[in-house]
């Protein structure tokens, strides 16, 4: 059996969805964060096979700049939730409802 | 002995990124060098920053007028006309901010040079947005924008409103900012390149048996856009973050970050894939009904009146769409004009929010405004006139600029998606006039809230108030030269 690209592309769609479920679903703001990283791993996935498939090099840079942006978006995410989390241990995203009207 | 050759870069074309981004690098080092770092000082920074480049456009446009659009840096990065009027009006929305920081973070006792360090990198990031020439400089620039800006959100750590609004739009513009790139993603396995000018290039000479792969590349992109201008049904983070996030910072949110989202979305929808009209256009244009609707009929249920603009923002937002959708250059004309008019407005409108919120941001519902006619009658006389803006109200650059939309979309035989947003319109007009009625017909409330007894408005505020009032009206009375402007910056794209 011969591993075509359309395989890889199917796994990084499998997992960009699978991250969009469990970002939409779970309720853990850290689970949140980790379900974000698949999706834009999942990106990375498709960016490199497709970047193989077409002989071309950009798909691969690609790369570098998104695991670059990903590293920077947590570090934001977790000092936010730092920040919550010093006031309420435990808190899950249903607890953060003060806002509404 | 080989030399490394380098690609050509226009430093000109660079000077605003530059002027930002430098600038907020030196404020922060100073600040952390100098022990008390006089507030007054990191405002005037940012304000003289800002109105750096806002005159450094002015060279600019001639400079694009009489040579022309390029693009440099291989292909990657553009400067046209287009690009010049975004960072002009990115600009005039880091003044605004600027202006009202400062009243707010003396107010809330929060020392320090945040805000204001990334408020221009924020900028930075919008400026690198508008004027991306390839896919990956303008997630670059979405990002470098929306990273500062959750920061911004979560500013005032003491209110846990704030970091609420912080952490849901991390979590939606994360989000957003996955579906965007993945869009790219399958993008460029469609076209093999994530150049704008190379993919535009390949869809109109090579026809594609199978595009699904584009198909879906174009939707994700779509939806990742449509998230960050708070589009409906991608809307639904909107009122919570302008609600839980400081004032001043809202007033970016509401002015900064719609211009570079708009601006970036008509050189990805309208100019590098205009080949591909017919499968987007449709999608853009119920995105754009649903937003007016929803935006302007939600808005009329709410109390708190952050609340309210946060849904009339979302109307606004599927006006600009109604602009897009037309994918014509009369269409980007009045994307154009419009957000230009609605920093005006925006920032106008969340620099009385400012002063009115009294300390902790908190005093914004509807009973807050209640008589405010007769205790500030100036202050309230010119939120009327930005109010009425906001309605489209003739002789206000509201009215131009809603014409400017509509007429795109009569033009392009789209009378139905007219005739809601006219419909919508006629909604969102009752909206602010509830405010208005609170403010003038209702003086139950005389015996005034303790904190705005001695308030004085101060200078900043007053300032941002000020031009936005003569600028909406400047602009409802004489639009020709705006209009002109707009005209002159329909972005187009130019191979590296």
């Amino acid at each position: 059996m011969v591993v075509t690209t359309s395989w890889y592309l199917v796994l990084g769609a499998v997992l960009f969805s699978l991250g969009a479920v469990g970002l939409l679903t779970r309720r853990n703001p850290l689970v949140m964060f980790m379900c974000v990283e698949l999706m834009l791993n999942a990106v990375n996935l498709t960016f490199v096979s497709l970047g193989a498939a077409l002989g071309d090099l950009g798909g691969q840079l690609a790369v570098f700049f998104v695991l670059v942006v990903a590293a920077a978006e947590v570090v934001v995410g977790l000092a936010v939730v730092v920040a919550i989390m010093r006031r309420r241990q435990g808190a899950t995203v249903d607890d953060l409802s003060v806002l509404g009207g | 002995m080989s030399t490394v050759v380098t690609p050509e870069v226009l430093w000109w074309a660079l000077i605003p990124v530059i002027l930002l981004s430098v600038s907020a690098m030196l404020l922060l080092t100073v600040a952390s060098l100098v022990r008390h770092l006089p507030s007054f000082l990191a405002q005037a920074w940012t304000v003289v920053t800002g109105l750096a480049v806002l005159v450094a456009s002015v060279p600019m446009w001639n400079e694009v007028r009489d040579t022309g659009p390029r693009s440099f840096l291989g292909g990657t990065v553009a400067v046209d006309g287009s690009t010049v009027l975004a960072t002009a009006a990115l600009a005039i929305a880091v003044v605004a901010t600027a202006l009202l920081a400062r009243l707010y973070l003396v107010r809330e006792d929060l020392p320090g040079v945040e805000l204001y360090v990334l408020l221009m990198l924020s900028a930075a990031g919008g400026v690198v947005m508008v004027s991306a020439d390839d896919l990956i400089v303008l997630f670059l620039g979405l990002e470098i924008l929306s990273i500062a800006v959750y920061v911004l959100a979560a500013l005032h750590l003491r209110r846990i409103e704030s970091q609420e609004a912080a952490l849901k739009y991390f979590v939606l513009g994360a989000f957003a900012s996955a579906f965007l790139l993945y869009g790219i993603a399958l993008l460029y396995g469609a076209t093999g390149s994530t150049r704008m000018a190379l993919v535009s290039e390949h869809l109109s000479s090579v026809v594609l048996f199978d595009d699904g792969m584009l198909l879906a590349g174009i939707g994700l992109i779509l939806v990742g856009l449509a998230f960050k201008v708070a589009a409906v049904p991608f809307h639904a983070w909107t009122p919570d973050v302008y609600q839980g996030a400081p004032s001043p910072v809202v007033a970016w949110m509401a002015a900064g970050v719609k211009v570079a989202g708009f601006a970036s979305m008509v050189r990805v929808l309208v100019v590098t894939l205009s080949t591909h009209v017919s499968d987007w256009s449709p999608a853009v244009g119920v995105l754009g009904g649903l937003s007016v609707v929803v935006g302007a009929s939600m808005a009329v249920l709410q109390t708190d009146v952050r609340r309210m603009l946060a849904y009339s923002s979302i109307a606004h937002a599927g006006f600009l769409l109604l602009g897009v959708q037309a994918a014509d250059a009369q269409g980007t004309a009045a994307v154009y004009a419009y957000l230009v008019v609605y920093t005006l407005l925006a920032t106008g409108s969340f620099a009385v929010l400012t002063v009115v919120g009294g300390p902790g941001d908190e005093a914004h519902g509807l009973d807050t405004y209640r008589g405010l006619a007769h205790r500030r009658p100036v202050l309230a006389g010119a939120f009327t006139l930005l109010l009425l803006g906001q309605a489209g109200i003739p002789f206000t650059g509201g009215f131009v600029a809603k014409l400017g939309v509509l007429a795109a979309a009569v033009e392009g035989q789209s009378y139905w998606l007219a005739g809601i947003a006219m419909l919508a319109a006629a909604i969102a007009a009752f909206v602010y006039l509830r405010i208005l009625v609170a403010m003038y017909m209702e003086d139950g409330d005389l015996e005034e809230p303790e904190h705005s007894k001695d308030a004085v408005v101060p200078l900043g505020a007053w300032i941002v108030i000020g031009m936005a009032c003569i600028g909406v009206l400047a602009i409802g009375i004489v639009p020709g030269p705006l209009m002109e402007l707009a005209r002159d910056a329909v972005p187009v794209l130019v191979g590296g």
